[in-house]
C-alpha cells in the first residue's frame, strides 16, 4: 500500500470518527458542551496536510453530516466550507503559532461557525437556541491542543511504521 | 505544492479559491433554499438509510454499552433495592391502570354522545343522570343541570342511539323528564318504511312502547324503525325512536295494534344530551325588525316638518 492510500484511509476514518463522535447520544446535561467534531478534525486536516483538504472536500463532508444530522440539507456543508477556507487562508501563520494561541485560532473560528449556523437558523425561520449554544466553541478550543496532538501522533506513528 | 499556492502567483491563486467558494456557498445556499422549500432532507435520509442507520447504531454503541456495564457491575444490594422499588412501582401502576381503564370506558361513551353531537350539527348540552324513577306510573328521570344552566321545559332529551323523551320541570339546579315510556307519554313518529304517521304511547309494561292506532289496512311489520316525525312541534323530526316487536290485530278489530323496543338505551343511560335548540313554534312567525338605516342618521329637520305635520293634522 502507497502512502498515499494509507494517508487516504487514515483522512476517512477519521472524518468517519468525527461524524459518529457527533452523533454521539449524550445525557441531556452534556449536550451544550458537546464540541462540533467534524469542524475540528477538518481544522486539523486543513492546517497539517493542505492537499488532502480541499473546498469540495469540506463540501462533501458538510454534506454528508447534513444527511446524517442537520436540520437543512447544505447547512453544514456551508459551515464547514467557509471553516475550510479561512483556514486555508491563514494556514501559513496558523501552523506556526505557539499551541495556545492556535487553540483561540481554533476559538474564533468555530465561534465564527457558531454565529454562521446562528444565521443560518434565523433565515430557516428556526427558534434561536439557548444561550448554551456558545458553550460549545469553548470546549472545542480547549480539546483542540489535546486532538491536535493526538491526531499528529497517530501519524508519527503511521510514517515510523512505514518507513 | 503548498508553494505554488501559497507564492507564486499569489493574487490569482487566492482569487481562484475565493471563486471556489463563493461557488461552494452558492451551491449550499441553493440546496438548503431547496430543501426549506420541498423537505428534501427526509427523502434524501430515507434513500440513503441504508448507510445511515447503521452510522446511528453505530453512535449508539457506547451509550448501550455504558448501560450494559452499569448493569453488569452494579452491586447486588443496589440491584435488590432497585427490584423492590420497581416493585412499588409496577403496583401503583397498575392501580392507575386500572383507574384508567374505567376512564377509558367513560370516556369512549362520552365520545360516542360527542359524536351524535357532530352529526347532528345541533346545539346540545351534556347532562348526567342522578337519578332514575322506572316505577309502574312514571318513568322519570333527574339530570344534574337546570334552569340555572339553561334547560326549559319541552326540551328534548337524547342518548346517542335515540330520543329518550322531554323535560317536564326545570329546577334551578336540576330537571326531571318523562321518559317516552311514560304511560302518559305520546310522540308523534312515522314508519321509515312505509312512511306511515302514527302515534307511539308509553306503556304499562316496562320498557315499551304501544301503538294501538294503526289502521287495519296500513303496513306495518317487526322490525320497522320509528322515527319522530317532527308533528307537534315538540320533537325535532328524524330522530331514531323505537323499533317494532310485535303487531297483533285490536280486540275489536278496527285497528291493529303493535309495540316497540325504545331505540334509546334507557336502563344503560349515565350522560345524556338535551337539545338546546326548541323545536320551531307552530303559529305565524314573528314579525321582522324594521330594515334600513336607523333613526337617528335621518336629517333632524324633515323629523320635526313631519312630526308638525302630523300634529297639525
Amino acid at each position: 500500500m502507497n502512502r498515499q492510500r494509507v494517508r487516504a484511509i487514515v483522512f476517512w476514518s477519521t472524518v468517519v470518527l468525527s461524524l459518529l463522535l457527533m452523533l454521539l447520544p449524550l445525557p441531556q446535561a452534556l449536550i451544550a458542551f458537546k464540541p462540533y467534531w467534524p469542524a475540528l478534525i477538518l481544522l486539523y486536516w486543513a492546517l497539517e496536510s493542505s492537499d488532502v483538504v480541499g473546498l469540495g472536500v469540506a463540501f462533501a463532508i458538510g454534506l454528508g453530516a447534513d444527511v446524517v444530522n442537520g436540520f437543512l440539507l447544505g447547512e453544514q456543508a456551508l459551515r464547514l466550507t467557509v471553516l475550510v477556507f479561512i483556514v486555508l487562508r491563514f494556514r501559513a501563520r496558523l501552523r506556526f503559532f505557539p499551541m495556545w494561541q492556535q487553540a483561540l485560532a481554533v476559538l474564533a473560528l468555530l465561534i465564527n461557525d457558531r454565529i454562521i449556523e446562528l444565521i443560518l437558523r434565523s433565515f430557516a425561520g428556526y427558534p434561536l437556541p439557548p444561550v448554551s449554544f456558545a458553550i460549545a466553541p469553548l470546549i472545542g478550543a480547549l480539546i483542540w491542543p489535546f486532538v491536535f496532538l493526538l491526531l499528529d501522533d497517530v501519524r508519527a506513528r503511521l510514517r515510523a511504521h512505514e518507513a | 505544492m503548498t508553494l505554488t499556492r501559497d507564492g507564486g502567483s499569489l493574487f490569482s491563486a487566492n482569487m481562484a479559491g475565493t471563486l471556489r467558494l463563493i461557488v461552494y456557498l452558492a451551491l449550499a445556499s441553493v440546496l438548503m433554499v431547496l430543501d426549506h422549500r420541498g423537505h428534501w432532507m427526509g427523502k434524501v435520509r430515507y434513500g440513503a438509510a441504508i448507510v445511515i442507520e447503521p452510522i446511528y447504531h453505530l453512535a449508539g454503541l457506547p451509550a448501550s454499552g455504558f448501560r450494559a456495564a452499569r448493569v453488569a457491575f452494579a452491586d447486588r444490594k443496589k440491584l435488590t433495592e432497585e427490584n423492590k422499588q420497581l416493585r412499588v412501582d409496577l403496583l401503583l401502576a397498575n392501580a392507575r391502570l386500572n383507574h384508567m381503564a374505567a376512564v377509558s370506558r367513560q370516556n369512549k361513551r362520552l365520545k360516542k354522545l360527542l359524536d351524535t353531537r357532530r352529526q347532528l350539527g345541533m346545539n346540545v348540552q351534556l347532562a348526567r343522570v342522578i337519578d332514575i324513577d322506572l316505577g309502574a306510573f312514571s318513568h322519570r328521570l333527574t339530570l344534574d343541570i337546570g334552569a340555572h344552566q339553561g334547560v326549559k321545559i319541552g326540551q328534548v332529551v337524547i342518548d346517542s342511539h335515540g330520543i329518550m323523551g322531554q323535560v317536564i320541570q326545570a329546577l334551578p339546579n336540576t330537571c326531571t323528564v318523562m321518559l317516552i315510556t311514560d304511560p302518559d307519554h305520546a310522540i308523534p313518529v312515522t314508519d321509515t318504511r312505509t312512511g306511515m304517521r302514527t302515534v307511539a304511547y308509553g306503556s304499562h309494561e316496562a320498557g315499551q312502547l304501544s301503538l294501538p292506532t294503526i289502521p287495519v289496512s296500513a303496513d306495518v311489520k317487526v322490525g320497522d324503525t320509528l322515527v319522530s316525525s317532527g308533528l307537534g312541534g315538540r320533537f325535532p323530526p328524524g330522530f331514531p325512536v323505537a323499533t317494532v316487536t310485535h303487531v297483533e290485530p285490536q280486540l275489536s278489530g278496527m285497528f291493529l295494534t303493535a309495540r316497540a323496543e325504545p331505540s334509546a338505551d334507557m336502563q344503560r343511560a349515565d350522560e345524556v344530551l338535551l337539545l338546546r335548540d326548541l323545536a320551531p313554534p307552530v303559529g305565524p312567525p314573528a314579525p321582522v325588525s324594521e330594515e334600513g338605516p336607523p333613526a337617528d342618521l335621518a336629517p333632524q329637520t324633515d323629523v320635526k316638518a313631519t312630526a308638525s305635520s302630523r300634529s297639525t293634522r
